[in-house]
């Protein structure tokens, strides 16, 4: 396939960027959209030009590295897939495709496609943890949690931290990743010890972080490589209230 | 700050007070409609002129009304707090975007939406509830039943001129739209969502998205093909 590729290039943080554009042939469908690049990055390198930066690590979906926006969509056209997942024939020969980097104040642009998503560990160090002085392994079985529980828990312990909610949400919200993480250790036993200052410390460096507010659209649900549902997010909110108005915590 | 200061000033308890403030405001709807239906009654609007008296003069409608009033300053203070914060999020737009891929078109404009409502809302509140208050709306007297303020005059002649009717309709759809994703995004925001009620919740918001707009809208209808006949 001919394809022409719309790219945001930008030399780092402080430098204005800029879209280029690139006409590449003979892609074949098989490939995958990170081989894509990589093709394109051998020609530009032969070429002498600077290659496109662009995250990724695993190549399988698990690691949250690959976030490019393509053609107006955090990770492509399909859904439930990270950008490493999606192939090219998801696209038709003549393709006109635009790739950006995820569009957050929170996200600022490294280089290229490339963006820092620290604010997402700094998010997690607030409080996504539970501390355990390691004893012993625990027998199997040894702690009761329902099976609906745990599979709950489970499902919300899927977030790969990838950043798409963030990116594909009109308000940069980064709702959807909080309370997945905030859900995951709620609903375990393991994490009723530090539930309400958690949920608290969570959500106030959220919000210094400079993410935006959750309007409820649930586009970051859809866009989810890995389907994370917005029952998380009301599970937030319903932590972030009760722990407000019963926590210890006077800050 | 206290805690609590700092709670309500985060962006959880920001939409905490747009969730609750829009659930008052939903209840207000549904109070408002139901009294308006008296419109409909066929007595040359005497109930409905004695059911305007006992809204103005009630001592517990008072607090009811200011406590709309404090809602829907709050609603749009909060609205607009909340949009500040969402722009800023993003100082820098994609070039491409595909919003219907994967959102409705009234959640993503709840901001417009609730513009174009408090426009019409002040519109609204200066034909009605100035002249009821300030203007000088004639008195009507039903004999031993007391004289009481004619506002149902003031609504049937208001309604005969034609391009307010309709400008009352078509605000009556953008009042739809907001609910359409309001009713079920406070749930949601509050926190209330469950397997077995959330089905039937976003159900009754549909549904009340629908009646309750229309049954507003069906008002103007009804004093305009009046004024025709
Ligand atoms: C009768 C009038 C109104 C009713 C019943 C109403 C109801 C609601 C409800 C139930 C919500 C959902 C809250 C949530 O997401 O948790 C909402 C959201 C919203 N309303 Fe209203 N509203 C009204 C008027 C207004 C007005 C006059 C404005 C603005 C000037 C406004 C602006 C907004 C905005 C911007 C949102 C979305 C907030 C967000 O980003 O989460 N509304 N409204
Ligand atoms: S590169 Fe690891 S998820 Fe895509």
């Amino acid at each position: 396939m001919n394809l022409t590729l719309d790219i945001w290039r930008q030399k780092n943080t402080d430098t204005k960027g800029a879209f280029k554009t690139y006409a590449i042939s003979n892609i074949s469908e098989d490939m995958s959209f990170l081989e894509m690049l990589d093709v394109l990055n051998e020609q530009l390198v032969e070429k002498g030009e600077d290659p496109v930066h662009f995250d990724h690590d695993c190549r399988e979906g698990i690691c949250g590295s690959c976030n490019l926006f393509i053609n107006g969509r955090a990770h492509g056209p399909n859904i439930k897939t990270a950008a490493c997942q999606l192939h090219m024939r998801s696209f038709s020969d003549g393709d006109n495709i635009t790739i950006e980097p995820w569009r957050a104040s929170a996200f600022p642009v490294i280089k290229d496609l490339v963006v820092n998503r620290g604010a997402f560990d700094r998010i997690i160090q607030a409080g996504g943890y539970v501390s355990v002085n390691t004893g012993g392994v625990p027998d199997a079985n040894e702690i009761p949690i329902s099976k609906v529980k745990a599979d709950q828990a489970f499902d919300s312990a899927t977030c790969i931290a990838c950043g798409a909610c963030v990116a594909a949400c009109k308000n940069a919200s980064a709702m959807l990743f909080v309370s997945a993480k905030v859900s995951q250790l709620a609903l375990l036993p393991q994490g009723q010890v530090e539930r309400k200052t958690r949920v608290e410390r969570m959500v106030a460096q959220m919000d210094a972080e400079g993410f935006g507010a959750c309007t409820n659209t649930g586009a970051c649900s859809i866009e989810c490589p890995v389907g994370i549902s917005q029952d998380n997010i009301a599970r937030m909110n319903r932590e972030y209230y009760s722990a407000k108005a019963k926590s210890d915590n006077l800050e | 700050m206290s805690w609590f200061t700092k709670a309500i000033s985060s962006s959880l308890g920001k939409k905490f007070v747009m969730a609750s403030t829009g659930l008052f405001l939903i209840i207000f709807l549904l109070g408002h409609v139901s009294g308006n239906l008296l419109l409909f009654k066929d007595d040359g609007g005497q109930a409905y002129n004695f059911y305007a008296e006992f809204m103005t003069t009630s001592p517990i409608v008072q607090v009811l009304r200011i406590l709309t009033a404090a809602s829907f300053i709050l609603h749009i203070i909060y609205s607009i707090l909340l949009t500040r914060i969402n722009r800023k999020a993003r100082p820098v737009e994609y070039k491409v975007t595909k919003p219907g891929a994967n959102t409705e078109w009234p959640a993503r404009n709840m901001g417009i939406l609730g513009t174009i409502i408090f426009v019409f809302l002040v519109i609204h509140l200066r034909t009605f509830l100035y002249e009821m208050k300030f203007g000088d709306v004639a008195y009507v007297d039903y004999g031993d039943l007391g004289r009481v303020k004619d506002l149902y005059t003031l609504v049937a002649s208001t309604f005969s001129i034609w391009w307010y009717s309709i400008l009352y309709i078509v605000m009556m759809v953008f009042l739809a739209f907001h609910l359409w994703h309001g009713f079920k995004s406070a749930f949601q925001t509050l926190g209330m969502k469950h397997r077995k009620y959330t089905p039937a919740i976003e159900k009754a918001g549909y549904a009340f998205a629908i009646i309750v707009p229309a049954v507003f809208a069906a008002m103007p209808i009804f004093f305009l093909i009046k004024s025709l006949g």
